[in-house]
């Protein structure tokens, strides 16, 4: 609560913000944003006014519906042309990439998607690439029927969190790759899930801010997966540097890609 | 009387000097007038609670139409539908009283904090299975507009209860109903376990479950004697460390106390009366203490283990990333602590606990204790079930108590149905009409088996 006579701190023009809902939703996704010390205008308006907190929530409810609606199951599909072009729809139009057993990359281009894929009823799909879209526990299930999926890429997806990695363990026999780089709701407590994995070969788990300690969580995560090479951080990351080492050490960024 | 005020308010000094300055000497604390004038003038205008001979500002209002005895999970939680499931904004005042503001006896935040859908009343799976839905979905139920997203801090590692050979066929027909609602339970063989988890030690163990994390979106969904129907109407709140008391009118009082539950309903007068009438069964909720202990174990289970529960009652499970576990064991029948307070016994850990946790997990053999605290379980000495619904004879008790040490688990779902309960007069999603009250009178029993 913003006290009467805290300085607000108008950050940019109230008709730059855009919708506050959008907002909401980035801050939700960068928990260390949202600690500010200050509050911008339109915080402080929904603070001390019910009116615009009011729509400040719909328009956060539109957000959440919005991404709710993109992750819906489409049984018709699923029906009438298999578990394997179904999953390829729902990942093509969210905006990821999808590979076909011994067939290319098929990105989804502008004009929608190609005709030659609802002729590929009986093909396994082998890799998914999934950065970067709106996938949540819901959308999951699409991905989840293709018992042949051997790599599986989560690259930076804003809502697949620990629940989501939970659910992993019906892709145990053929899953060879996972990559979970950037994720930010991702934390150790989901990567424990993972050791049902047992045929991982690569795991990705760099670059993960809702981890609290990366060198720890990076040794016991190759405890756990032990035929698994685990990139990630680097466990001396975290160590604190001896007085010699830390002049020498001034530039370096601790973080390998 | 203007130009008294005036006289005295100009006085030299103080305009010489400024309000905020008072003189040398001078017992006018100009400070602390300022600051009542400007609460009277507060309550004095429309929207205050103005009572002109008193101010009860501190005390709680005088009328409310629900008031839920108990400020832990249970009550919150129905408060929380409550609000949540009211026909317009704003139709139901509801009141949450709570007697410790710090929660340092509540059961709530002592709780070792597990969740499994591995019971044997599909009632309780069900129960479960919603709360966990509602775990994973918190932030559509409870996020507030700016403020940073819930983080729950939970472990979806799964639940990990093992059977000796008496309790194979007992676990099997559990995992037969438990599969039934709709949980994912996986049986596995002592092989299957040497192999998944390497640390542990099978010897005795016949057959083992492992519950994933699930969750369910959607619900398929009262002699000729006279009878004296009593009714509640007002709630005496004291408040704390003062003699005061406001009494509270209310519609309907919830008792959601937890470990102190019976003497609620003790108060309300239920169990007054000859034994072995509705009238004379009293409410059989009583607290039990439980220890728990947090021990540190560098070479122990790894990042996977599961919350695991031996045949012989002891369980544990990891917590965070530094080796550390929190377990504990419930004691038998007749060596029941004394639940006067909440003082942890040492010994209990070392003859009782650490020597089914070493037979299980080798590696639990050096292991160092580092804390310990010991919390209630609101036990139901009748079923180790829990009690929801209104009393048959006071008719505006509802009870939402009893879960033996299962409530935290289970109270989003509960609340709701609780609510439920109070606004539509029947349960519409989850049916828990064998937790009545009247079964107790009954005498049937709804026997949960998996009891920690």
């Amino acid at each position: 609560m913003a006290a009467p006579g805290a300085s607000l701190r108008l950050v940019a023009p109230v008709w730059n913000r855009g919708t506050s809902g959008i907002r909401g939703l980035s801050r939700s996704v960068d928990p260390e944003g949202s600690q500010r010390k200050g509050r911008t205008l339109l915080q402080f308006l929904a603070d001390h006014f019910y009116d615009v907190e009011a729509v400040r929530e719909y328009l956060l409810q539109k957000q959440v519906l919005k991404v709710l609606r993109k992750n819906r199951s489409s049984t018709y599909i699923k029906e009438r042309y298999g578990p394997y072009v179904a999953g390829a729809y729902f990942i093509l139009k969210q905006g990821g990439a999808v590979k076909f057993q011994d067939k290319e990359w098929m990105r989804p281009n502008g004009r929608g998607l190609s005709g030659e894929l609802w002729k590929l009823r009986e093909v396994p799909i082998e890799a998914v690439d999934a950065s970067g879209c709106a996938i949540t526990y819901q959308g999951l299930d699409n991905l989840l029927a293709l018992k042949e999926l051997q790599s599986l890429s989560l690259q930076c997806c804003p809502h697949v969190d620990d629940w989501c990695l939970s659910r992993l363990y019906q892709l145990a026999n053929s899953l060879r790759e996972l990559s979970l780089a950037g994720c930010p709701r991702i934390s150790e407590r989901g990567l424990a899930c993972l050791h049902h994995l047992q045929n991982l070969r690569r795991l990705d788990i760099s670059h993960l801010p809702a981890v609290s300690n990366p060198g720890l969580t990076q040794i016991l995560v190759e405890e756990m997966l032990p035929n698994c090479e685990v990139l990630g951080a680097d466990w001396a990351q975290g160590l604190k540097l001896g007085p010699e080492e830390q002049s020498r050490d001034t530039a370096s960024s601790p973080i390998p890609a | 009387m203007l130009r008294r005020a005036l006289r005295l308010g100009l006085g030299p000094g103080l305009l010489g000097r400024g309000l905020g300055a008072h003189r040398e000497g001078s017992t006018l604390d100009w400070h602390g007038k300022v600051s009542e004038i400007k609460k009277k003038i507060q309550s004095v205008l429309p929207g205050g609670a103005w009572s002109p001979l008193c101010d009860t500002s501190h005390l709680p209002p005088e009328h409310s139409d629900v008031v839920i005895v108990g400020g832990g999970v249970l009550g919150l939680s129905v408060a929380y539908w409550l609000k949540r499931l009211e026909k317009r904004q704003g139709a139901i005042r509801v009141l949450v009283v709570e007697r410790d503001h710090t929660y340092s006896q509540a059961s709530t935040v002592l709780s070792v904090g597990g969740i499994r859908q591995q019971f044997s009343l599909p009632e309780n799976i069900q129960l479960s299975l919603f709360s966990v839905e509602f775990l994973r979905n918190i932030n559509e139920y409870l996020a507030v507009v700016d403020d940073p997203p819930l983080d729950l801090q939970f472990n979806p590692s799964g639940y990990l209860f093992l059977a000796s050979e008496e309790g194979a066929t007992i676990m099997e027909n559990n995992v037969k109903v438990q599969r039934q609602e709709g949980a994912k339970v996986c049986l596995m063989s002592p092989e299957q376990l040497r192999k998944k988890f390497p640390w542990m030690n099978t010897e005795g163990v016949a057959l083992a479950s492992y519950g994933f994390v699930s969750s369910s979106n959607h619900m398929e969904t009262a002699i000729g004697e006279k009878v004296t129907l009593k009714r509640i109407h007002e709630v005496h709140v004291k408040v704390d460390h003062s003699q005061e008391y406001q009494p509270v009118e209310c519609a309907i009082v919830v008792n959601a106390a937890g470990a102190w539950s019976g003497r609620i309903a003790e108060l309300a007068g239920i169990g007054k009366g000859p034994s072995g009438t509705l009238q004379g069964t009293k409410l059989p909720v009583e607290p039990r203490k439980r220890y728990v202990y947090l021990w540190h174990c560098p070479q122990g289970p790894g990042l996977e283990a599961p919350l695991v529960a031996d045949p012989s009652g002891a369980y544990f499970r990891r917590e965070g990333l530094g080796n550390n576990y929190l377990g504990g064991c419930s004691p038998a029948e007749e060596e029941e602590p004394d639940p006067g307070n909440l003082e942890v016994d040492h010994d209990f850990f070392q003859e009782k606990v650490w020597p089914h946790l070493a037979q299980r997990v080798p590696a639990f053999e050096t292991l160092k204790v580092r804390r310990a605290w010991a919390g209630y379980y609101d036990y139901n000495t009748f079923d180790q079930n829990g009690v929801v619904g209104p009393h048959p004879l006071v008719v505006n008790m509802y009870f939402a108590t009893g879960f033996s040490g299962h409530g935290l688990q289970q109270a989003p779902a509960v609340g709701r149905a609780v609510a439920e309960m109070m606004l539509e007069g029947h349960f519409q999603t989850i049916n828990l009409s064998p937790f009545l009250f009247s079964r107790f009178y009954l005498g049937e029993k709804a026997q949960e088996h998996c009891i920690i």
